[in-house]
C-alpha cells in the first residue's frame, strides 16, 4: 500500500503500539500493586511493615528495566522474593512483546515505504532553488539527469525499479537529487514530488511504459497546467491520446529519428546544425556521410521500420523491405526472410543498393544485419537502431554511419526544449532554409567554435534578466547587439558568442541578426557559443558598471563618493 | 454492538468514577482519600490515555488531550504524596491532602470532559 499519507505514519505507529503498551502498564500496576499488600519482614517493634507505594514504584522501576539495585529499603520478607519473582517474568515477557512489536513495526515494508515517501516529501519541500521532475530513471532519465546536473538544475526522480533508485544514489551529481521508489502514473506520489511546488519548472516523464507517462501527462495538465511537461511516447495511439488534451511536447524517439533522417536526406548541412546544436553538453559531434540517393533496404518493418520508410519514400528513394512476417502492407517491395542471412540481402539486391537501415528491436540481429551486408557492399550507408545503452561497445566497434539511440534521442530533445525555449522556432527555420544557406551557417560556426556541443542559451531584455540593459533602456538609450556583446576586459574585444535569433512581440522573427540591430525592451534573444561567453555576458546583463564599460571603454567611478566627485567636476 | 467500543467507553468512564471516588470528601481529611484508589485511577487513566492513540479524528485529539491532560495531574498528586511522606518526612498533613485533593479535582474535571465528548460522539451517530 503505497498511498498512505506521509502524516498518518505517526498514527499507524501509535496504533500498533497500543496493545503492547497497554499489556505494559497492567504489569507494571499488578507488580506494583503486589508489592505493597505483601506483607515484609517484622520492623524492630514486631509490626509487620509493608512497602510503600514510592517504594514499590522505585523498586519496580529498577528491576523490570533489568538494572537491579538489590533489595531496597530493607531485606524482603519471603513473601515479598516469591512476589518479586513472579513479577519479574511477567516484565520481561512485557517488554520482549514490546520490543519485538516495535522492531517488526521498523521492518515492516508498509512501514518503511512510507517512511521513505515522508523523508522524500520533507526534501522536496525543502527546496529552495528550481528543479524539474523527472519520472522513470532509466537510459534516458540517466542521460537527462546528468546534463540537468552540468546545466545547474536540480532533479527530482520518481522511478519504479528500486534498483535504478540505488543507482542514482551511488551516481556523484554535484547536487543532491531527491528520488523515490514509486509508480510515477500516481497523482499522489506526483504530488509529494513536487508537481505543485512553485520552484518545479517542468514535467519530464520518460518511463518505458506508454501507459504511466501518459497518467504523469494527464496529472500534469490538471493539477499544473501552467507546467511544461514532455512525455516520451513510443505508439502513435498514446501520441494521439496525449495530444488531444493538450500535451505540449510529445516526443517519440522514432518519430524523431526520422524526421533527422528525412533532413539529413534532404539538406545534410541543416542534419549536422541540428545535431550541433542540440548535442549533449560536454560532447564532441562528428560529422558524417551524407545519406545517398539511390536503392536502399530496410530490415525490421516495426515502429520505426515504418517511419523510416516514410522518411525514404518521402525523399523519392525506392525501400526495399526484408522482414519475417508476409507482406502488410503490399505498397512496398517486400521479402519475407531472414534480414541476418545473405540470401534474403541478396535477394533484397543489397549490391546495387546504397544504404541500408537495421530497425528491429533486437540489437545483436541488427548487427549482424549490417555486418553482413557491408561484406556484400562495403560501400554501403549503414543505420542502426541500437535498443540498449549496454551494447555501445558493439555498436561503437562497428562504427555505423547513423545509429539510433532512443534514450539519446529523447535526452536530446528533452533538454532542447528545457533549457533553451527559443531553439525551437530556430530549428524549425532552419529546417525550412535551403541546404547552401544552412552549409555557409554550419561552417561559420563551426570554424569560430569547434565540433564540440557549444553552449545556446536564451536571454529577455527585461527586469528580471537584464536589470542593467533594462534601466538604460529605460533612459531611452540606443542600444545595438554589436555593442553589447563584448568581452568586459582591456580592448573588448568581440564575445566568443553569436546571436542566431531575435524574437520581437508583434514582429516577424529575425534570424542571425547583424551588429547594427537596435535592442528594445522584451526582445527574446537566442545565443550560441563558449560558455565563458555566456558567463561574461551574463555580468554585463546583471551589473551596470560593466555594461558602462562594455559601452564606452572607459571604467567609470563607483561608489557614492567618487560618483559624486565626477557629477562635481 | 462493537467490543472496541465497549472496552473504550469503559475505561473512559472508569477513570472518571475512580477518580470521582477519590476526589470526593473532606479535601483535607486524609482518612476520606484512600491511596490505593488513587493508584487505581492512575492506572486506568494511563491506559485510557493508551487506547485513545492513533486516532486521527478532530474528536480523537480532543480525547486524548483531556487524557494526558488527566495524566499529568494525577502523577503530579501522586508525587505531591510520596515527596510529602518519604523525601520531606511532614507526613500526611491536612494541607498536603488539600493540595494532592484538588490536584486530582483537575484530573477530574478533564475526565468528566473526556466522558462529555464519549456522550457526545455517540448522540452524533446516526446508526
Amino acid at each position: 500500500m503505497t498511498s498512505s499519507t506521509p502524516t498518518s505514519t505517526i498514527f499507524l505507529v501509535l496504533r500498533r503500539l497500543r496493545t503492547p503498551l497497554i499489556v505494559l502498564i497492567i504489569i507494571f500496576a499488578l507488580s506494583v500493586l503486589g508489592l505493597t499488600l505483601v506483607p515484609g519482614p517484622p520492623d524492630a517493634n514486631g509490626a509487620i511493615q509493608r512497602l510503600s507505594f514510592f517504594h514499590a514504584v522505585y523498586f519496580f522501576s529498577y528491576t523490570a528495566t533489568t538494572i537491579g539495585f538489590g533489595e531496597i529499603p530493607y531485606a524482603f520478607s519471603e513473601q515479598q522474593r516469591l512476589w518479586v519473582t513472579l513479577s519479574i517474568y511477567l516484565s520481561v515477557i512485557g517488554w520482549a512483546y514490546t520490543l519485538g512489536t516495535v522492531f517488526a513495526m521498523l521492518q515492516d515494508k508498509n512501514f518503511l515505504n512510507a517512511v521513505a515517501v515522508q523523508r522524500f516529501a520533507r526534501q522536496v519541500r525543502r527546496l529552495r532553488e528550481h528543479f524539474f521532475l523527472v519520472c522513470g530513471y532509466g537510459e534516458t532519465g540517466r542521460l537527462i539527469c546528468k546534463a540537468l546536473d552540468e546545466l545547474g538544475y536540480r532533479a527530482v526522480v520518481i522511478e519504479k525499479d528500486e534498483a535504478k533508485v540505488g543507482d542514482l544514489e551511488l551516481q556523484s551529481y554535484s547536487a543532491d537529487m531527491p528520488a523515490l521508489c514509486a509508480d510515477a502514473g500516481e497523482p499522489d506520489t506526483l504530488l509529494f514530488a513536487g508537481l505543485t511546488s512553485k520552484y518545479c519548472r517542468g514535467v519530464i516523464a520518460l518511463t518505458n511504459d506508454d501507459s504511466t507517462n501518459l497518467a504523469v501527462a494527464i496529472a500534469a495538465r490538471l493539477l499544473a497546467p501552467t507546467l511544461p511537461a514532455l512525455c516520451r511516447a513510443e505508439h502513435a495511439d498514446t501520441v494521439a491520446n496525449m495530444a488531444s488534451f493538450g500535451t505540449k511536447h510529445i516526443i517519440n524517439p522514432f518519430e524523431k529519428f526520422g524526421e533527422y533522417m528525412a533532413l539529413a536526406l534532404h539538406s545534410p548541412a541543416a542534419y549536422h546544425l541540428l545535431l550541433w546544436l542540440t548535442g549533449l553538453p560536454g560532447t564532441t559531434v562528428t560529422r558524417h556521410r551524407d545519406p545517398p540517393a539511390g536503392k536502399w533496404v530496410l530490415c525490421g518493418y516495426g515502429n520505426f521500420g515504418k517511419v523510416m520508410t516514410q522518411a525514404l519514400e518521402n525523399a523519392a528513394l525506392p525501400v526495399t523491405i526484408i522482414d519475417r512476417a508476409p507482406p502488410i502492407d503490399p505498397s512496398h517491395t517486400w521479402i519475407k526472410g531472414d534480414g541476418t542471412g545473405a540470401d534474403a540481402l541478396r535477394a533484397a539486391g543489397i549490391t546495387d543498393a546504397v544504404g541500408i537501415v537495421a530497425a528491429t528491436a533486437n540489437d545483436v540481429n541488427n548487427l549482424s544485419s549490417v555486418v553482413t551486408a557491408r561484406e556484400l557492399n562495403p560501400r554501403l550507408f549503414t543505420v542502426l537502431r541500437q535498443n540498449h545503452v549496454s551494447n555501445r561497445a558493439l555498436f561503437a566497434a562497428f562504427e555505423s554511419d547513423f545509429v539510433m539511440v532512443p534514450s539519446e534521442i529523447v535526452a536530446h530533445e528533452c533538454l532542447a526544449i528545457l533549457t533553451t525555449p527559443l531553439l525551437a522556432p530556430f530549428l524549425d527555420a532552419v529546417r525550412r532554409a535551403d541546404d547552401a544557406w544552412s552549409q555557409h551557417l554550419l561552417d561559420a560556426l563551426t570554424q569560430r567554435f569547434g565540433w564540440d556541443v557549444p553552449a545556446v542559451w536564451s536571454i529577455t531584455v527585461n527586469i528580471a534578466q537584464a536589470p542593467s540593459i533594462y534601466r538604460l533602456l529605460m533612459r531611452h538609450e540606443p542600444l545595438h547587439l554589436g555593442q553589447l556583446l563584448r568581452t568586459p576586459v582591456t580592448d573588448r574585444p568581440p564575445l566568443a558568442c553569436s546571436t542566431l535569433l531575435l524574437l520581437r512581440e508583434g514582429d516577424e522573427p529575425r534570424l542571425l541578426p547583424d551588429a547594427e540591430q537596435d535592442i528594445r525592451l522584451g526582445d527574446q534573444l537566442l545565443l550560441v557559443g563558449r560558455e565563458s561567453a555566456r558567463k561574461d555576458l551574463d555580468l554585463t546583463l546583471f551589473n551596470g558598471h560593466t555594461l558602462d564599460f562594455v559601452l564606452t571603454g572607459r571604467d567609470a567611478p563607483s561608489g557614492l563618493i567618487w560618483e559624486k566627485l565626477r557629477s562635481h567636476t | 454492538m462493537n467490543l472496541e467500543k465497549v472496552i473504550f467507553g469503559f475505561f473512559i468512564v472508569f477513570a472518571a468514577t475512580l477518580n470521582f471516588g477519590f476526589f470526593i470528601g473532606e479535601i483535607d481529611n486524609p482518612s476520606h482519600h484512600d491511596i490505593y484508589e488513587l493508584f487505581a485511577a492512575i492506572v486506568v487513566n494511563l491506559i485510557a490515555t493508551v487506547l485513545k492513540f492513533g486516532d486521527r479524528t478532530q474528536i480523537g485529539a480532543i480525547h486524548l488531550a483531556t487524557s494526558l491532560v488527566a495524566d499529568l495531574q494525577l502523577l503530579a498528586a501522586a508525587m505531591v504524596w510520596g515527596y510529602a511522606v518519604h523525601v520531606a518526612g511532614t507526613g500526611l498533613s491536612a494541607g498536603v491532602m488539600a493540595s494532592i485533593v484538588s490536584l486530582s479535582g483537575g484530573a477530574l474535571f478533564a475526565n468528566v470532559i473526556s466522558v462529555i465528548i464519549l456522550i457526545a460522539e455517540t448522540i452524533m451517530q446516526r446508526r
